[in-house]
Parts: C-alpha cells; sequence; structure tokens
C-alpha cells in the first residue's frame, strides 16, 4: 500500500514528506509504548502512534522506521516535525482513533507484524 | 577508535541524541545495518534509562573492526534488586517515563536481547555500570 493511499484512507493530512507519498508499505504496528516498538526487527513498517512527543521520532529513526501516522488529532511540534525531516521521515495525521485507523488500514490490506 | 558523551538527567527533550550521533557513526563505517539496529536499540534503551532514572551519566562507545563495545556509566542511585529490574515488565519507571513511551518495564530485556555479552554492575546507592558487547558479522 502506498503512502498516498494510507493518507485517503484515513483522511489524513501529511506534515512532512510529501514527496514519499509513492513509497510503498507492507505492515502497520499500533502502539504507544516505545519500547514495544523498538522489538520489531521489520523496518517497511507504518508506525500508527497516539505519543506525539520527541520519543516517537526517535524511536522511528533508530527502528529505520521511515513514516508514522499520529491519531486522535495528535499535532507534532515543530523540533518533531523538524527531526522528521532530517531523518526523511514522513509524518501523516488523522483524526481517526487508533482503532478506526488501524481497522481502516488492515481492512485495506496493511499486514500486522504478529 | 573512541566516542565520548554525556547524558543528562531528566532531559527528555533530548533523550536519544547521543544514541542518534552514533547511529550516525556506525552508518558512516558501513556496519551492517542489522548489526547497527542491534546497536542501536539496546544503546537507545540505555539512554533513555539513564534520562529516567539516574542523577546523570556517560555514553562510551568503543570501535574496533570485529566488534563494538558500548560502557553506559551514571551517577547513582543504583539499580536495588537487579535480578527484578532485568524481569520483563518489572518497572519503577515515574509517570513522566511513561508519558514519554517508555517505563513498561522492557528496556533491560530489550538490551540483553539486543547484545552478545551484557555485564551490569550496580547496588543501591551506588552508580551502574552497564557494559554491553557487540560481535560484527562481517567486520567493520
Amino acid at each position: 500500500m502506498t503512502l498516498r493511499e494510507i493518507v485517503e484512507i484515513v483522511d489524513g493530512k501529511v506534515l512532512c514528506g510529501e514527496n514519499d507519498l509513492d513509497r510503498n508499505v507492507l505492515n502497520g504496528f499500533s502502539s504507544d509504548l516505545m519500547s514495544d516498538v523498538l522489538t520489531l526487527l521489520d523496518e517497511d513498517i507504518l508506525l500508527i502512534t497516539g505519543l506525539s512527543n520527541n520519543q516517537a521520532i526517535r524511536t522511528a529513526e533508530m527502528s529505520d522506521i521511515k513514516q508514522i501516522l499520529f491519531v486522535r488529532n495528535k499535532k507534532p511540534n515543530k523540533t518533531m516535525i523538524t527531526m522528521a525531516i532530517e531523518h526523511d521521515i514522513t509524518i501523516i495525521t488523522t483524526t481517526y482513533s487508533m482503532f478506526k485507523a488501524s481497522g481502516l488500514l488492515y481492512g485495506a490490506g496493511l499486514s500486522a507484524i504478529y | 577508535m573512541h566516542l565520548n558523551y554525556s547524558v543528562k538527567a531528566r532531559d527528555f527533550t533530548s533523550a536519544g541524541s547521543v544514541s542518534s550521533a552514533i547511529k550516525k557513526v556506525l552508518k558512516q563505517l558501513n556496519i551492517p545495518p542489522a548489526d547497527i539496529k542491534r546497536i542501536i536499540v539496546a544503546l537507545y534503551e540505555a539512554e533513555v534509562n539513564i534520562v529516567a532514572h539516574s542523577y546523570g551519566g556517560t555514553i562510551e562507545c568503543e570501535l574496533s573492526h570485529d566488534r563494538i563495545e558500548l560502557t553506559i556509566s551514571d551517577e547513582g542511585p543504583g539499580i536495588s534488586d537487579l535480578t527484578m529490574a532485568m524481569t520483563e515488565g518489572y518497572s519503577t519507571a515515574t509517570e513522566e517515563v511513561r508519558e514519554m513511551g517508555f517505563g513498561a518495564g522492557m528496556g533491560l530485556s530489550n538490551i540483553k536481547k539486543n547484545s552478545d555479552v551484557l555485564a551490569i554492575d550496580t547496588a543501591a546507592d551506588s552508580p551502574t555500570i552497564i557494559h554491553m558487547t557487540f560481535n560484527l558479522k562481517q567486520g567493520g
């Protein structure tokens, strides 16, 4: 599934990484617990989270995750967006809950890791 | 090559900046990506631990052609029950740490899983020194 399709499915807004919307993503992982994200061996992941702070971006950076979907209208701040741009991470936001966003994306074919 | 960094206690905004800097160096040295990942995940958890639990500390990184050694030292207050601390799910983290997306009692077990050799020297009211060795699969 491309990032562009993900944005359409969750009625999302792209805050940075607009040039990478044709990138394909295979898996989704929903968590607010960054230690859980750090256990993932796969890198081809859309991180779906409600945790809107620097550590969400840092965790993606350390895990080589290149796209984050912030749910429930969480607004990443300027520092987070700057960090994301520096590491080529695309940030998408949606007003949908983590449950709804995850369900829609899973139903549309985004795979689960476990 | 020897790298040395200091880490401030409670500075949640910068937590991860040392791991980020070391990751850049490892990439430049063309260390295999799978090795970079496990080194950096272990290091990042340890860096978050210094910020979350200690009075501040340092991270030292020693790189040679076939291995990377990380020494994470803090100024205390130490771990009184290391066996409990190593148990997945056991945590003494504050609400502030949990709000940062950590504090679920997974840090030390994530560190153990990703390192080849792990030695932890700690006691109550003492510094904690964590030494991790990573053997590089294809050399550096």
